[in-house]
């Protein structure tokens, strides 16, 4: 069990906020660095997918997991990023230019969103994204001259001003610096008076509004984050799947986002990082496992789907804080050693809160 | 005449969207969950009703009936093992747990072997059949759809005016806790409602499998079910019905007169400008939350 005694308000301002933080950071800092040399090309692949999807994740969780708006549209922003990508490098964009062009462009595109679902909450948030993201899909499949459409659009590997990051390491590296980037930023808005405002905002609409808050200029401040985070991963997506159909950015990737950070744990930064890991990781563990299966199942292709609702299922009805929440247990478990309860963790029994007058 | 044609098909496939839509916001006012799994059970429903007919070789009345049958045992399954452990969590744990369910359904059809990957056509008695109306021409799976909704709508219509359960229905949606206190077992009837919505979305399935066909991805088009119940208003049972009429009107007339690549996505717009003009939906109650 360790105490933290804070002598100044420096202390707890701190990012890392004991030696223990600062050591395990620095040791993950150390394999993620050396991380090339260590594995082999189709891990160090999925590890670049990893970070893409975490900085993708990190613009999901801002809104959904901190502001308490929930999009399931977003795999458009992640298009509009893609291909705002893809065009301007080949128009010989710079690689930093044309990926800060895609994460504005995708930002202005989530402002254009944002202001219908100012009006809206709940549910037809849910829906107005929704529809918004079946528009996007249908513009990238349509509008052939700029996107190629159905058939697809290749993109080079990103280069800059003379240097041209053709390795799998070295585009590696560009993800890893974006992604460390990406979470120091927003780690550091959660904890400015913007982020807590997002986070009142979640809690409970009224009070926030109440405590001085303006609702619509922070909602539409978070759908503009989240949908320029989300554009920066796109970026980096259309890199390194080198092509890009509109089909990439449908439904299925939208909610396979949403998946991601429930399933991570929403409201938790690490939680990104591990849906990501778990997003990557579990078609992986599927194709290995099918070999072990009985051949009805394990060729089944619907096996995937299967897996996917069963975890989803099991995590809403047993683990609602996620991948880091089990963390979060078994690590009080391990300080507090003999003396952890069963009831810590234990969600409250509430009323249904309504969302109607009467 | 032709304008006249594309609206009835229009309207006959406007009845589905509007039948799942009865299927949400049946759930919607009853649980105040939104469930994504709608289009999914329409699915089961269908492939129910195709084993029902092919496999077991039962005539198209019985099968029909045992499909719903089944799938309103579903719904009730379904709310008591996953919905009512979760009452009372956030909106959208529930809304990722229909998700879920519907994942899994479309898993697990698709995994049945022989059956899952292909596509089906459901061997209706009317299949095929035309019906000179004037000018009009109608296929009878059209008339069908349009005849089978507004007997449901009537049904449904008599259940909630006229049933001691319809009223009790009726209470507990508007305010689940006085319902409690007065007697009414509102747990009970949660899952009723489930088992309801299950079985028009069974319906809906049949129906639409004459038109389209049968297969594990069906359930899809339940997606857009959601503008329908939007555009309707989300608490209104009526305003299903309409809504669906007015999105599949709308996605017919946009298929013909506009460019190709708006008929799919005519749903998605009329309902971002209906969130945009009037987000209570033309028959949605204006409430406004107090503290």
């Amino acid at each position: 069990m360790r105490f933290i005694f804070k002598t100044s308000y420096e202390q707890d301002l701190r990012l890392a906020k004991h030696e223990g933080h600062r050591f395990w950071y620095g040791l993950l800092g150390l394999f993620l660095l050396a991380a090339p040399w260590l594995l082999s090309e189709y891990l160090l692949a999925q590890l670049t997918f990893i970070l893409i999807y975490s900085v993708v994740g990190l613009g999901l969780m801002m809104l959904a997991g901190f502001t308490g708006l929930f999009s399931i549209g977003h795999a458009a922003f992640l298009g509009v990023g893609a291909y705002t990508q893809a065009v301007l490098t080949q128009m010989g964009w710079p690689f930093p230019l044309a990926m800060a062009m895609a994460g504005l462009l995708s930002a202005a595109v989530g402002v254009v969103v944002g202001l219908p679902a100012l009006r809206v909450k709940g549910i037809y948030l849910g829906i107005a994204t929704l529809a918004f993201g079946f528009i996007v899909e249908e513009v990238f499949a349509r509008w052939d001259s700029v996107t190629g459409g159905n058939t697809g659009k290749t993109v080079g590997a990103p280069a800059m001003w003379g240097w041209v990051a053709d390795s799998a390491p070295s585009f590696y590296f560009i993800c890893l610096v974006v992604t460390v980037l990406a979470t120091l930023a927003c780690l550091n808005l959660l904890r400015s008076p913007t982020g807590r405002a997002f986070v009142a905002i979640r809690d409970s609409e009224i009070s926030a509004q109440s405590m001085g808050i303006h609702l619509a200029y922070y909602k539409t401040l978070s759908f503009a984050l989240s949908a320029a985070l989300a554009g920066i991963g796109g970026a980096l997506y259309a890199h390194q799947i080198r092509f890009l159909t509109p089909d990439q950015f449908n439904i299925i990737q939208s909610i396979d986002l949403l998946l991601m950070v429930v399933i991570g744990g929403l409201g938790f930064i690490h939680g990104v990082f591990l849906g990501a890991i778990f997003l990557i990781g579990l078609p992986q563990a599927i194709s290995v496992v099918k070999d072990f299966l009985p051949e009805a199942i394990g060729a089944a292709p619907g096996l995937k789907a299967v897996v996917y609702g069963a975890v989803l299922i099991a995590f809403v009805l047993f683990e609602p804080m996620g991948l880091y929440g089990r963390w979060l247990k078994i690590r009080t478990y391990l300080q507090l050693f003999p003396f952890y309860r069963k009831g810590m963790f234990k969600r409250q029994k509430s009323f249904q809160k309504s969302d109607r007058l009467k | 005449m032709q304008f006249l044609q594309l609206v009835i098909s229009g309207i006959a496939l406007g009845c589905i969207y509007g039948l799942i839509a009865l299927g949400f916001v049946l759930i919607y006012k009853a649980t105040e969950t939104v469930s994504f799994a709608q289009g999914d059970l329409m699915m089961l429903g269908a492939f129910g009703g195709m084993v029902c007919m092919t496999v077991l070789g039962l005539p198209f009345w019985l099968s029909v009936l045992a499909a719903m049958t089944a799938m309103g045992l579903m719904g009730l399954l379904i709310e008591r093992a996953l919905i009512r452990p979760i009452l009372g969590q956030p909106a959208f744990s529930i809304v990722m747990l229909t998700i879920g369910v519907g994942y899994l359904a479309r898993g697990l059809i698709t995994m049945l072997p022989g059956i899952g990957t292909d596509t089906h056509v459901l061997p209706v008695p009317y299949k095929d059949a035309l019906l000179q109306l004037g000018g009009l021409i109608i296929p009878v799976e059209q008339l069908m759809v349009m005849i089978f909704t507004a007997v449901l709508c009537a049904a449904l219509f008599a259940l909630f005016r006229y049933t001691k359960l319809g009223i009790a229905m009726q209470a507990s949606s508007q305010n689940q806790l006085a319902a409690y206190y007065m007697g009414i077992p509102v747990k009970r009837l949660n899952g009723l409602v489930w088992a309801l919505a299950a079985l028009m979305a069974a319906i809906a399935g049949l129906l639409l499998a004459p038109i389209t066909f049968v297969h594990a991805n069906m359930g899809l088009i339940g997606l857009k079910a959601f503008p329908a119940a939007v555009v309707g208003g989300f608490t209104s049972l009526p305003g299903a019905i309409v809504g669906g009429m007015i999105i599949g009107v709308v996605e017919s007339l946009a298929g013909f007169y506009l460019p190709e690549g708006f008929k799919d996505i005519a749903a998605y717009v009329v309902v971002l400008i209906m969130l945009m003009v009037k987000p209570n939906g033309l028959f949605g109650e204006q409430l406004r939350k107090k503290v």
